[in-house]
């Protein structure tokens, strides 16, 4: 069972952080979900050996247990993972209501400081509209 | 139009699952010390039933009155942290645990651990924040992009 | 003592549940959470003197036996940080009642940033690598909301960056957790600083590194840092002004934490140096190219985590009590510095330096004000800012570290020079016109300005007690260094 549970804990993180690098939002979100659930695994997987369900029968002695303590602290990753991934996808829910892009855009300051003919046009729309939102505050 | 927004299917559907979901979220609730389960499980099979009540509500009728879904959360997070306190008044650590049996009429012997009222703090939380979701979906958040100043492209 | 290592976390959450309970109530919500940030800031000092006088103490949670339950662990130098975050944290909540951007979307403000001060809170206390994780999404979580708070369009790009880098740190302290765990059995961190020295030097070495990467991406040090400039400063500026204060403090206190107590050495670390020399080079340079108040202060911070790695990177009790006396200047420093630039803001109605000047004639107090906390950024005697830096570079002269006290020497020079240019460019000249100032409220400005001028005076009572503080900086220190009585008090629960 080890070798399938490290080889499934590598190719999540691999898939993840392949996904991570897209300049799609919802594909760095897909990623984010796979490395998630990765690491979690790795968490179970640092407990050793699985056993018998640790506390849930009392007639399976100690010694037969699976480690309780990774088991623990993974359903605690898991809620803190899965909660941070919502929040994620409402936020870029709200960012796709405000642009209809799901694009991660080039970062405005970098253009700003970059020389004034390699600023496209369409960066240059987007600092006016900055700019409009500033002088609006 | 109205009619052939509403589905019935999904109404007569939600009012057969919906009273049993949360049936199921209260065994989850209870069973959670020593079973699989627990508060936030719990909250969360509570919250699906919600938002199938939701989703089948009319769309053209009277809107589903909002809840206070901020007071659930402040009344679990609330109980939450009592119940981590208390244990101190008990003489033990914080969070601690510790159980009472009771001998009820029908149930017989009962168990009843210092969890449970955390793990409800736990359930009114979750509960709470998918009430939230539910409405802030509800409200068209679509149409905020003009407000906030900017048009959609 | 059980009871009053536990309320700087367990008063902040409960008045996080009452300020919920109280949404529709704006007066009684605001006056909870001031209440309970006071009584946090009371409990942090009465705990402060408790552990100054009885030293490390160590309390169970749970009933569970420490090394599988949580302990909760109260030393000098997380009293020393808990004490100073928690007057910035008041500070700053004092402010935000009389700034409009958190004053009318203040329902949920409120809760948020109490759930945040509880995380802070946690981090510091906290003896158990997992629960730090816990503690670190507790905060995070509050500060992702802090940051969207109010969904405005230049919010919402950089917040995400913001997000996306902290999950993956975040995902990366799981599988750092997962491999600790699966190397030694155990998170509590008394029973891992035994453990982790069994191991093979190399495994050893890899899991000190991937925890430093997990920490310095919180803290933001090179190469790590580029999320912090584009995200810190879009949101309101209390928001700002406690996370530039904060946030990433705690990411260094969980690098000195780990790195003193985990991974000790006995002799100065290059890499760690060589961390610290360029994050402060690279930040200042960052600084020293930007137009706007916030975005110059926002690069400042990330020069400014150098000084104290660079501190942490010699592993002498000289070095690290520098580093934890020049976190403490810093963290008011800062956290003023933002906050004055929010009343610019409000009175001037924008930060870019081109379009904002004579706020000195318009506004003395704030410009005195500015004065006083940016020379001592940039590290003028007598302030606060030169007793620390000082104080790292004696410690590094001890140490035969030249090459980094030049690169220091020479990063105080440009951070004098990027704190004249706002200093000329905004403060002073003639007092601009055409842009109509945002607040006309008198009332706010008040508290506003009360509050910030609170926080300077500290920097200023830091700068006076100076002596003092420094002994305790160094008995902080040298029980970091030593370990002992970190360990007896988890091991003897």
């Amino acid at each position: 069972m080890s070798l399938i549970l490290a080889i499934t804990i590598g190719a999540l993180y691999a898939i993840g952080t392949y996904a991570l690098f897209d300049r799609f939002l919802s594909r760095i979100i897909i990623g984010l979900a796979l490395l998630g659930h990765g690491s979690v695994l790795m968490l179970l997987f640092a407990g050793g050996t699985p056993n018998e369900p640790p506390f849930a029968d009392s007639s399976i002695s100690p010694e037969e247990f699976a480690d309780p303590l990774p088991q623990a602290l993974a359903l605690t990753a898991i809620v803190i993972t899965f909660g941070v991934l919502v929040f994620l996808l409402a936020v870029s829910y709200r960012s796709w209501t405000l642009t209809h892009d799901d694009e991660v855009e080039d970062d405005l300051e970098d253009a700003r400081l970059a020389s004034d003919d390699r600023v496209s046009h369409s960066v240059e729309r987007e600092l006016s509209a900055l700019d409009e939102d500033l002088e609006e505050r | 139009m109205s009619h052939s927004r509403r589905t019935m299917l999904l109404e007569t559907g939600a009012d057969l699952i919906v009273p049993t979901v949360m049936v199921f979220s209260l065994y989850l609730l209870f069973a959670g010390h020593n079973q699989p389960g627990g508060g936030f499980i719990a909250g969360l099979v509570a919250g699906a039933g919600l938002a199938v009540r939701t989703l089948a509500a009319d769309p053209d009728g009277e809107p589903e009155p909002v809840w206070a879904s901020e007071s659930l959360m402040g009344l679990g997070l609330l109980l939450a942290t009592a119940t981590a306190i208390a244990s101190w008044f008990a003489g033990g650590q914080l969070l601690e645990s510790g159980s009472v049996v009771w001998n009820l009429p029908i149930l017989g012997k009962v168990k009843i651990f210092s969890v449970l009222a955390f793990d409800m703090g736990v359930f009114l939380v979750v509960v709470g924040l998918v009430v939230a979701v539910l409405n802030g979906l509800g409200t068209s958040v679509e149409n905020e992009g003009d407000v906030a100043g900017t048009q959609p492209r | 003592m059980r009871v009053l290592i536990a309320l700087p976390i367990l008063i902040p959450m409960t008045a996080s549940a009452i300020t919920l309970l109280t949404m529709r109530t704006g007066r009684l919500q605001r006056a909870v959470s001031i209440g309970a940030s006071a009584a946090t800031l009371a409990a942090s000092v009465a705990l402060l003197v408790r552990i100054e006088a009885e030293g490390v103490t160590a309390v169970g949670v749970g009933g569970w036996a420490p090394d599988v339950g949580i302990a909760l662990v109260a030393d000098l130098f997380a009293c020393l940080l808990l004490v100073v975050s928690h007057i910035a944290i008041f500070s700053v909540l004092v402010y935000s009642v009389g700034h409009p951007r958190t004053r009318d979307s203040g329902t949920v403000f409120h809760p948020l940033y109490l759930a945040m001060t509880a995380g802070v809170s946690l981090a510091f206390l906290t003896g158990d690598l997992f629960n730090l994780f816990v503690a670190f999404e507790i905060l995070l979580t509050a500060s992702y909301a802090l940051l969207t708070l109010g969904g405005r369009r230049e919010q919402i790009r950089p917040a995400m960056t913001y997000i996306v880098i902290s999950l993956v740190a975040s995902l990366l302290f799981i599988t750092a957790i997962g491999l600790i765990y699966a190397a030694t059995g155990t998170v509590n961190l008394a029973k891992l600083a035994v453990e982790l020295e069994q191991l093979p030097g190399d495994v050893r070495t890899a899991l000190g590194l991937l925890l430093l990467v997990v920490f310095g991406t919180k803290a933001a040090v090179f190469p790590l840092f580029f999320w912090l400039p584009d995200s810190y400063p879009t949101a309101p500026s209390p928001v700002s002004a406690v996370f530039a204060g904060l946030l990433t403090k705690v990411g260094v206190y969980a690098i000195i934490r780990s790195q003193t107590l985990l991974f000790p050495r006995d002799e100065p670390w290059w890499l760690l140096s060589i961390v610290a020399g360029t994050t402060m080079f690279i930040g200042v340079l960052g600084a020293v190219a930007q137009q706007d108040m916030k975005r110059i202060l926002s690069f400042h911070i990330v020069s400014q985590i150098g000084y104290m790695i660079m501190g942490v990177a010699l592993f002498s009790v000289a070095g690290v009590a520098a580093a934890i006396f020049y976190l403490m200047h810093h963290i008011p420093v800062k956290t003023s510095l933002f906050l004055l630039e929010g009343i610019v803001e409000q009175t001037a109605g924008s930060s870019r330096l081109d379009r904002v000047s004579g706020i000195a004639r318009s506004r003395p107090v704030v410009a005195a004000l500015f004065m006083i906390v940016a020379m001592s950024l940039a590290g003028i005697p007598p302030l606060s800012g030169f007793i620390g830096k000082f104080a790292l570079l004696q410690a590094s002269v001890e140490d035969d570290q030249w090459i980094i006290v030049v690169v220091a020497l020479v990063v105080s020079i440009l951070t004098l020079f990027s704190m004249t240019k706002i200093w000329n460019a905004v403060f002073w000249g003639q007092p601009s016109t055409g842009l109509a100032p945002l607040a006309s409220n008198v009332d706010s400005h008040r508290s506003m300005l009360a509050a910030t001028a609170g926080l300077v005076m500290l920097t200023l009572a830091i700068a006076a007690g100076a002596g003092p503080l420094y002994d305790l900086s160094e008995r902080a220190a040298t029980d970091l260094l030593i370990r002992g009585p970190y360990l007896d008090a988890i091991f003897s629960l």
